[in-house]
């Protein structure tokens, strides 16, 4: 496939390897957000063949993991109501909410449906008007204009019947939450490429600047993170710090300003839980009230339900960069793929499910 | 489900409501994706689709550049020699 099988060539990736071996002296952590970057780096097994000096943190960037239990318990109550058709992407399907899973209330009966986009489950609303539709809207920055695309054509079309559960996290704020925490071991970022496709990479320079740290914009094939770790390591060699754009085939520096346009004209900032990391100031996308009636946790009253995490689950410290997912000792035991006992083991792109699959026990 | 994959634009239309939308191929695989954001986009091109929405175009000069990378690198790595060689003797 065009733009993806070139950028999977060995003989490019060798180069890398070496070059990066010529100009690591010293130990580095580098943290990669996004969790598709997590699944390619364990995949390509390419944190095993770089250096030893070089660590890769895995970081929070898998928004299925990060969707706090609450929201989920939320999903749950309206999912299991008899007029609601509840919409969500595949992967949200089996993440564990405080007692039961999407897939299990719709195994009591629950009309739970799986859709590839938004835009889908607002088609459904349309050919279901005597129905309630309801699309649980998870996701960083880079699902978000399609959410507000969702939200904006409903209305375009005169819906009644579709809302959304929003569970819109933002990036920069989580970077700032891990840089600023006590032991944070992070010395430099691969920032997501898609999220930056969307949002360019101008949030980012203060970031740098603040933490005197470099911040590479990565995309998401070997070739990408190979080049993406030689440049921050480069820049921590020779002690620059500053963003810098690998991605440069999609993303600029002012990114996609129609998409961010439509972001801000449905969507606005507010704090938000994220599971496993608690509350992060500023670093969640809420409906606006122009749009409140599009809010599914306002039409069904759900906004009361909380929920407290399982005990045994360490997905914060994994989230965070602190731990790695064999450190848990649930992982692998009491928890796997086909009972996870927290969010990073159901997503491709969680850390500990990437870990599992992959057969990383050490 | 955070990926967005690079897809080539077979044909282009505007729905009812005035929103663009397209026929994009992923290696043979056709699926219908919203254009909106992405006015530059055109027949024949690539775009960045994430959930059945155009994030980007791609740039096709810059989609070199991972193959070109070292190469900078390399002469940068060089020039910086030659300066501190001339700075040395001077
Ligand atoms: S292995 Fe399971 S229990 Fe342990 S951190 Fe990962 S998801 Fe949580």
């Amino acid at each position: 496939m065009k733009y993806v099988d070139e950028y999977r060539d060995e003989a490019s990736a060798r180069r890398y390897l070496d070059a990066l071996g010529r100009i690591t002296t010293r130990p580095w952590y580098i943290m990669e957000i996004c969790g598709g970057q997590t699944h390619t780096v364990v995949k390509a097994g390419i944190d095993r063949l770089i250096p030893e000096n070089v660590q890769l943190v895995h970081g929070p960037g898998c928004p299925v993991c990060v969707t706090s239990l609450e929201l989920i318990d939320k999903a749950l109550a309206i999912a299991r109501r008899p007029e609601v058709i509840f919409t969500s992407f595949g992967d949200m399907i089996r993440v564990p909410g405080s007692g039961a899973d999407l897939l299990s209330v719709k195994a009591e009966g629950g009309d739970v449906r799986i859709v590839y986009s938004p835009l889908d489950a607002v088609k459904i609303a349309a050919a279901n008007p005597d129905r309630q539709v309801v699309f649980f809207a998870v996701g960083f920055e880079t699902t978000a204009p399609a959410n507000a695309m969702s939200v904006v054509r409903a209305r375009d079309l005169g819906l009644k019947n579709y809302s959304i559960l929003s569970s819109q996290v933002l990036v920069p704020p989580a970077m700032e939450a891990i840089l600023g925490a006590p032991g944070n071991l992070v010395q430099g970022f691969l920032a997501a490429g898609h999220v930056c496709a969307v949002m360019g990479y101008w949030e980012y320079g203060p970031i740098a600047e603040k933490y005197r740290i470099p911040v590479v914009v990565t995309g998401f094939e070997p070739l990408d993170l190979l080049q993406g770790i030689t440049m921050a390591v480069a820049a921590l060699e020779e002690g620059r710090h500053g963003v810098e754009n690998q991605y440069s085939r999609a993303v600029t520096y002012e990114g996609n300003t129609r998409a961010q346009a439509l972001i801000q004209q449905v969507f606005e900032v507010g704090d938000r839980k994220w599971r496993g990391i608690g509350e992060i100031p500023m670093s969640g996308l809420s409906l606006r009230e122009e749009f409140a009636a599009f809010d599914a946790e306002r039409r069904f009253q759900v906004e009361a339900i909380t929920a407290e995490e399982s005990a045994e689950c360490i997905a914060g410290d994994i989230l965070r960069g602190l731990k790695k997912p064999h450190e848990c000792p649930a992982f692998g035991t009491r928890c796997t793929p086909d009972r996870p006992l927290g969010a990073p083991m159901v997503s491709a792109e969680g850390a500990c499910a990437a870990y599992y699959q992959y057969g990383r026990t050490v | 489900m955070c990926l967005g994959v690079p897809g080539k634009i077979l044909e282009m239309w505007d729905d009812p409501t005035g929103m663009t939308m397209g026929r994009v191929s992923f290696g043979g695989i056709v699926k219908e994706v919203c254009l909106a954001t992405t006015p530059e986009a055109e027949v024949g091109q690539y775009v960045v689709v994430h959930v059945g929405f155009a994030i980007s175009t791609i740039d096709e000069e810059e989609a070199e550049r991972v193959f070109g990378y070292l190469e900078e690198m390399g002469e940068l790595a060089e020039l910086e020699i030659a300066e501190e060689g001339e700075a040395a003797s001077a």
